[in-house]
């Protein structure tokens, strides 16, 4: 049962599982806040390619770039109106914060398209597929695990050899400190924001690409996903995203084969579970980071 | 005088009570069936909220589990309270042993609200050492697993599919009796020691503990005792919706009850009276401008989510503008009081309310 295909799509799942976690961590690193509206981002991106795919002339690839930009220019709106405001308050109301801002722009998407799902209009590679070694393997895999490369090697680079990328890395590590340094806080922030923004937005295309239809509950399992992932691999480290996207990809698809089909319904309690487990066992996560104080007593 | 002087400590929640009742009074002078439903509704949302601020206002611990214990509360009720010719007909995939069960309301109000305060006594435990984001998670989590067990159980609640036939015992007065008990049990649990020392923990977490408080402990009798408040709540409501699905206790339920919370004011039981007593008309409001939209067929596709939409506004103004909410962490008392000596828990300074150490 594991050949090649299992590989390729756990590989491809992991992919897109580790750009997920990846946005997700990277604003969790400065703020510690788990932003449940990161799901709506998705959410976002998805139905900019479905107005632009379907009612406008713009070539796919355009339209595409365009669908991430909507998703990182939602991210910064929310950071700017609904989460600077709250930011000093406290971490509890910014929770509620970000839980209020998903309602928001679910039921805005709710309101303003259609309650519906809505077909959305891909290109022809994302149907097709490719022969390797005798098993044919769907180009959009192939996509996902290209794009996934090429996303963590600019986010390496942006985050080894920019100022502002050893901005947020000092940030993610000690935010006060950082500040103290002269770093303004605004610009960490928001470029977190922005950069979670852009994950969400490529996310959001190879997410639809599975299933062509989007709808106003989009944003809910990515969502979901998410989380498993950054617990398993670790709330503060953006390798432990990655590492957590990917062991997510294995479990989910081991799961798959071997639970006997009456429990296999049941899969997402059963990673629930494990993040409990997790959090109480090893909040730190897989890969842990320097400064993690999240249990008490 | 001596009678007067007796009752000082019972002032708020009397004053609480006396406001419900006042109320229900009106509720059943007018007699309007629409509104009766809506209040009666009304006094079991205050329920289920005041459950949530049992845990979260004593704590300072945001919980998304409430939901999911009020549907435990929902389902266990309801299936020791339906006739067994009922259960048979909506759910023909029932665990045979489940099918003769049938008892009163009151008996299985009462162990629905105990299965919830149980499984939060079991799976609460560990969880009760987590702060912060953490807590969070495991919440949520906790809730998400519920769900699940909940959508696909089908042999107990007939899966994703609506769960009908359930006799309607949820009256305004019951509702009312209900809610009354609930005010005084959450206002004697605020001010009782084991309160009183959950609001220690909450204001500084660190002191307390040096004074031996047992922060874990604290947390979970008072996730317990919320539990058991959410399944009453659970249960009232499912004996008055009469049909429903697990999604009925799930985000948008929990939305809800935070929004009511969190608008009110989660630090005082005044606050989270106050706030389902706005919310809920707010959201009818709202939900007639809905309909009304929907009735002229304005928008071809349908006018839907107007009020979802409209909440989260508010509750997003209120969060920056007024974290502690309409009533600031106040409580009611009567005669009224401006701004005379304030109650201690007016003084926590916003940013310690999350137990934690926050680096921003």
């Amino acid at each position: 049962m594991i050949n090649l295909e299992f590989i390729i799509n756990t590989l491809s799942l992991g992919s897109l599982y580790a750009m997920l976690a990846l946005g997700l961590v990277i604003i969790y690193g400065i703020l510690r806040l788990v932003n449940f509206a990161y799901g709506e981002l998705i959410m976002m991106g998805g139905y900019t390619l479905y107005l632009l795919a379907g009612f406008s002339p713009l070539p796919w690839l355009v339209v595409a770039v365009l669908a991430v930009l909507a998703a990182m220019f939602t991210s910064l709106f929310t950071e700017l109106v609904a989460f600077r405001p709250v930011r000093e308050k406290s971490l509890t109301a910014m929770l509620i914060t970000s839980f209020a801002v998903s309602t928001l722009l679910q039921n805005a998407a709710l309101l303003i398209i259609s309650p519906r799902a809505r077909a959305v209009v891909l290109p022809q590679i994302f149907q097709t597929s490719v022969m390797i070694a005798g098993t044919s393997v769907p180009w959009r895999n192939i996509l996902t695990i290209v794009t996934c490369i090429v996303m963590l090697t600019l986010l390496t680079v942006l985050l080894r050899r920019t100022v502002l990328g050893i901005a947020l890395r000092a940030a993610a590590d000690n935010f006060r400190m950082t500040r103290m340094l002269g770093v303004p806080a605004n610009t960490v922030i928001s470029a977190a924001f922005a950069i979670s923004g852009i994950m969400a937005g490529i996310v959001s295309i190879f997410w639809i690409a599975r299933s062509s239809t989007v709808t106003p509950t989009l944003g809910a399992p990515p969502l979901l996903v998410a989380f498993v992932a950054t617990v398993i691999g670790g709330m503060r480290s953006l390798t432990g995203a990655v590492v957590g996207g990917f062991i997510y990809a294995i479990i989910i698809s081991l799961l798959g084969i071997f639970l006997p089909p009456n429990l296999l319904e049941f899969r997402e309690a059963f990673m629930f579970v494990f993040v409990i487990i997790i959090l109480l066992f090893r909040p730190q996560g897989l890969i842990s980071s320097k400064t993690a104080v999240e249990r008490v007593g | 005088m001596n009678i007067i002087a007796r009752l000082k400590p019972f002032n708020t929640p009397l004053t609480l009570a006396v406001g419900t009742l006042l109320v229900a009074v009106l509720t059943a002078v007018l007699g309007i069936p629409l509104l009766t439903r809506i209040v009666t509704v009304m006094f079991v949302s205050i329920i289920l909220v005041l459950g949530l601020q049992l845990y979260m206002g004593n704590s300072g611990i945001l919980s998304f589990a409430h939901a999911g214990f009020m549907g435990i509360g929902a389902y266990t009720s309801v299936l020791l309270s339906m006739t067994p010719a009922a259960k048979e007909l909506t759910n023909s995939n029932l665990y045979p042993f489940l099918i003769p069960l049938h008892l009163p309301f009151l008996p299985s109000l009462l162990i629905g609200a105990l299965m919830a305060a149980f499984i939060a006594a079991v799976v609460g435990f560990p969880l009760m050492r987590l702060s912060d984001a953490a807590a969070v998670i495991t919440t949520f989590a906790l809730l998400v697993i519920i769900n699940v067990v909940m959508v696909h159980w089908d042999r107990v609640t007939n899966g994703p599919r609506t769960l009908f036939g359930v006799d309607n015992y949820t009256h305004l007065w019951t509702a009312l009796i209900f809610c009354v008990l609930t005010i005084f049990a959450v206002y004697f649990f605020k001010e009782s020691r084991v309160g009183l020392r959950l609001r220690a923990t909450r204001d500084d977490a660190y002191a307390a503990a040096s004074i031996g408080i047992n922060m874990v402990v604290m947390r979970w009798l008072a996730f317990i005792a919320s539990a058991f408040i959410a399944g009453v709540g659970g249960g009232l409501w499912a004996h008055f919706i009469t049909s429903f699905t697990p999604y009925s206790f799930y985000l948008t339920e929990t939305f809800v009850i935070l929004a009511m919370l969190v608008i009110g004011g989660p630090y005082s039981v005044s606050g989270a009276v106050i706030g389902t007593l706005v919310v809920t008309a707010a959201r009818e409001v709202l939900r007639a401008i809905e309909n009304q939209v929907n009735i002229l067929q304005i928008f071809p596709e349908g006018f839907f989510g107007f009020t979802e939409v409209v909440l989260s506004i508010v509750l997003i103004v209120i969060l920056i503008y007024r974290p502690t909410g309409i009533l600031g962490g106040q409580e009611i008392r009567w005669p009224p009081r401006l701004r005379g000596g304030t109650p201690a828990d007016t003084n926590i300074s916003t940013e310690r309310i999350s137990g934690g150490k926050q680096n921003v």
